[in-house]
């Protein structure tokens, strides 16, 4: 609760900073307006959590009328997200292209050789930083993180981890859980998040590590269990549960939720989205829907952000080598 | 019985004058949307969705979901007139659309669209009000093995029973296998078949792009070497009669088309699929199992009736996923997910419990669509054959402006110009030489989701192949499979080893 109260306060400071810099920049953005109908790019398939994020802020920001044409979603979740970086790669200078991104908007481009260099895209705004829960099927006996493990050595290897793409957040934490408990599962990758879920629920897979908006239907159904958080404070929607932390394993990831443009983005472009999101992110229903789907909610903007992902590269980076080492091993 | 209570509420909702006129509204701008090539029901929904926030929450939706299925209606009607899919999910209906044009009948090709839509959407409407819960649990019980088995026996129906040349099949289905491999691999995210580093190629070849290039220019180049000169085009006339009589000629059709319905509805239910695939199974499916299969491709009317009831049927199934499990069946219903979750309605197992009003509202309202849209369709008929009574030498040039702003529109590329300009060239000789180009545009729809399930399943079976058939349901679906493909070998031998497979006599 103490760390609640200083986040929301932290939060507060931000916004407020935000705002200020949002009233900077409106002037600026007084001359340009989009053209066209804007594209919103989203780097994962349907039904996951990147994607109905992207779409939840599509659905506000014309309910609000906080752009001046509509925003069109489309999906290039394949390899990894490698599809929508390398078009948004294609599309350098265009004003009317943003991505909404995942953390595979740091591993992906380090994994392949798609040639994207995240410096070169222009960083508009974080909305939010999810998070992650260990989920079984309700159906399974496993309570705790330590049936969990049992259950997973027992399987000898055999034990169906689902997840999103290789390389992207999912198969990270994966391997983090593997390295930390000395074990060995099969990791299964899907296309999105909810693909993920459905799979879980029909019993295709034996656990996921799936965002808690992904299970949260199935949850309130009574369909899936949640085990462990990998936060570094319990969730307020599952009070319940408890963190990998207080069990003992120093297991923590978050995956941020941000916007990007093109290179070379016309900077009054950047200054109508970075104040288009500013605006979103005062919305109520925005703070309602992080409540309820518990989603740490964290602006951040321009130069902070683009110094955020590149620390996060750095990190992604030793994640994969120490990946890699270990497959080698 | 507790649904029909249910249901009887939900109609005193969507038969509410604001409502009744949303419908009507919706299922006239879908008609409209669903014809215009390059212009399909995610663009009408994206753009739609800010005018409707100024009507209720339900109101809101049913005017989505109204539009959504307009232009699953209005996309068979530049497929019959011009050759043209006017959206993804009307590919199939250019099979055996377009040469009933040619033949004078696009009148009755239109009906037949327009009707088999109705009955489509219709058996897939009161499907949907009986066992939608239950039936969440069959969309859960498929996992990767099933999705593989699903799409195998869709390639035998193509193969096995078909009319055409088997060797030129199997030919066409690869091809299309490989043209779906390009682009970036699905499971590393490394790119393949990008012949160097050609950007356009890394998000794959869009299957629009092949069918507009193979059916829209391809078809073009034929019809200007067959005719030479003086194109010769068969003046369709239409009049009153004339639709009573072809209302009429669908009463015969109740096999083809009630085994489309089902099918495009449980495809249209597997979040995977959706209503694409769901519309060439059904051909396939209706083709194998016809007395004459060797008519499909040269206008039977069956082959316009079966991907029609499919694809409105899928229309109404990818709904199903979208309601009770909060997942997407196809990028349409993931718009109107986002549009839900913004009126606070969360998709999901707890939506019927939580909002029965909001539910039993749409399904209710999906009826009534269904009647809106098949009137509204029957009765422009007489302007939309109008429009093929243009000189050829127009009508030729019109049709070659709509591929390519078809063809450019998705993706505002224009690699993907230069594309259907090959496509139309290989389109073009394959139709010389006799091959069949329905297996090539199927292969490339399904590729990808074959692709991924083969693998998904080898990965999480530890490599063990007879996962495939050890699983109840993925078993049958590969029996019946086998079947389809050695069936004619039987017939073969049953005839008495005839050197070909003679048509039904």
């Amino acid at each position: 609760m103490i760390y609640k109260m200083t986040r929301r306060a932290a939060l507060a400071g931000v916004a407020s900073i935000a705002m200020i810099a949002a009233g900077a920049t409106s002037a600026l953005a007084e001359g340009w307006k989009p053209q066209k109908p804007i594209e919103m790019v989203i780097m994962a398939g349907q039904g996951g959590g990147a994607d109905r994020l992207a779409r939840l802020f599509q659905s506000m920001i014309q309910k609000e009328g906080l752009a001046s044409m509509p925003m069109l979603p489309v999906n290039k979740g394949g390899g990894s997200g490698a599809e929508a970086l390398r078009y948004l790669k294609d599309n350098e200078g265009d004003a009317h292209k943003i991505m909404a991104t995942l953390n595979s908007y740091f591993t992906t481009p380090l994994r392949t050789d798609i040639g994207v260099d995240i410096e070169e895209f222009t960083p508009i705004a974080r909305m939010a930083v999810d998070t992650f829960v260990l989920w079984v099927n309700a159906d399974s006996d496993i309570q705790t993180m330590e049936d969990w493990v049992a259950a997973v050595q027992a399987s000898g290897g055999s034990w169906k981890m689902g997840g999103t793409g290789t390389g992207q957040e999912d198969s990270l934490l994966t391997a983090m859980l593997e390295k930390e408990f000395g074990i060995e599962v099969t990791y299964v990758p899907f296309d999105g998040g909810g693909d993920v879920a459905k799979n879980l629920v029909g019993g295709h897979i034996d656990s996921t590590v799936n965002n808690p908006s992904e299970q949260m239907g199935f949850f309130k159904a009574g369909k899936s269990r949640p085990i462990a958080a990998f936060t570094t404070e319990r969730i307020d929607a599952f009070p319940d549960v408890p963190t990998a932390r207080e069990l003992g394993h120093d297991i923590v990831y978050s995956m941020q939720r941000s916007f990007v443009g093109p290179k070379d983005m016309p900077a009054e472009a950047v200054a109508y989205y970075t104040e288009m999101f500013s605006k979103l992110n005062e919305l109520p229903e925005w703070q309602a829907y992080t409540e309820d789907e518990a989603l740490d909610r964290d602006f951040l903007t321009g130069d902070a952000l683009q110094a955020y992902f590149l620390e996060e590269r750095e990190k992604h980076a030793a994640i994969l080598a120490d990946m890699d080492a270990d497959g080698a091993s | 019985m507790d649904t029909l209570a249910l249901l009887a509420d939900g109609f005193a909702t969507s038969l509410s004058p604001l409502n009744l006129m949303i419908v009507i509204l919706g299922v006239t701008a879908g008609l409209f949307i669903g014809a215009m090539p390059g212009l399909g029901s995610v663009n009408g929904v994206a753009i739609v969705l800010p005018l409707t926030f100024i009507v209720p929450p339900s109101s809101a939706i049913i005017l989505l979901c109204a539009i959504y299925y307009g232009a699953m209606y209005g996309g068979a009607i530049s497929s019959i007139l011009l050759g043209i899919p006017g959206a993804s999910t009307a590919v199939a209906t250019t099979f055996d659309g377009r040469p009933m044009a040619q033949q004078g009948k696009a009148g009755l090709a239109l009906i037949a669209a327009a009707v088999a839509s109705f009955i489509g959407g219709t058996i897939s409407v009161v499907l949907f009000t009986l066992f939608a819960v239950p039936l969440a649990d069959l969309a859960l019980a498929f996992g990767p093995a099933e999705e593989f088995a699903l799409v195998l026996m869709a390639f035998t129906t193509f193969v096995g029973l078909g009319g055409d040349d088997k060797l030129k099949t199997i030919i066409m289905i690869c091809l299309g296998l490989v043209l779906s491999t390009v682009g970036l691999d699905l499971i590393s995210g490394q790119p393949r078949l990008i012949f160097g580093d050609l950007p356009g190629f890394y998000s794959g070849i869009s299957f629009l792009v092949l069918a507009i290039g193979v059916y829209g220019i391809g078809e073009i180049l034929y019809t200007i070497e067959s005719s030479r000169t003086a194109p010769q085009v068969t003046p369709a006339k239409i009049t009153l009669n004339d639709l009573w009589s072809g209302i009429k000629t669908m009463n015969r059709m109740w096999r083809t088309m009630s085994l489309g319905s089902f099918l495009g509805f449980f495809v249209g239910m597997l979040p995977a699929a959706g209503a694409t695939p769901a519309a060439l199974m059904a051909y396939g499916m209706a083709r194998s199992t016809s007395k004459d299969p060797k008519s499909f491709g040269k206008g039977n009317i069956e082959g316009v009736a079966a991907p029609e009831t499919a694809n409105n049927a899928a229309s109404t199934g990818s709904l199903l996923p979208m309601l009770t499990l909060g997942i997407p069946g196809s990028p349409t219903t993931a718009l109107l997910l986002g549009g839900m979750v913004m009126w606070g309605l969360m998709p999901g197992p707890m939506l019927f419990i939580e909002q029965p009003d909001f539910v039993w509202g749409l399904i209710s309202s999906l009826y009534t669509a269904n009647f809106a849209a098949v009137a509204i369709n029957i009765a422009l008929i007489p302007l939309f054959v109008w429009a093929l009574r243009m000189p050829f030498t127009v009508l030729c040039a019109l049709v070659m402006v709509l591929c390519i702003v078809g063809g450019f529109a998705p993706s505002q590329k224009m690699h993907d110009v230069w594309l259907i300009a090959g496509f139309g060239v290989a389109g073009y000789l394959l139709r010389k030489a006799d091959y069949p180009l329905a297996p090539l545009v199927l292969a490339l729809v399904l590729g990808p989701l074959m692709e991924k399930s083969f693998r998904q399943t080898l990965i999480s079976e530890q490599g063990n192949v007879l996962a495939f058939v050890e699983r109840p349901l993925s078993g049958t679906f590969i029996a019946i499979a086998a079947l389809f493909f050695v069936l004619p070998l039987v017939k073969y031998l049953r005839k008495g080893g005839r050197r070909s497979i003679a048509p039904a006599e």
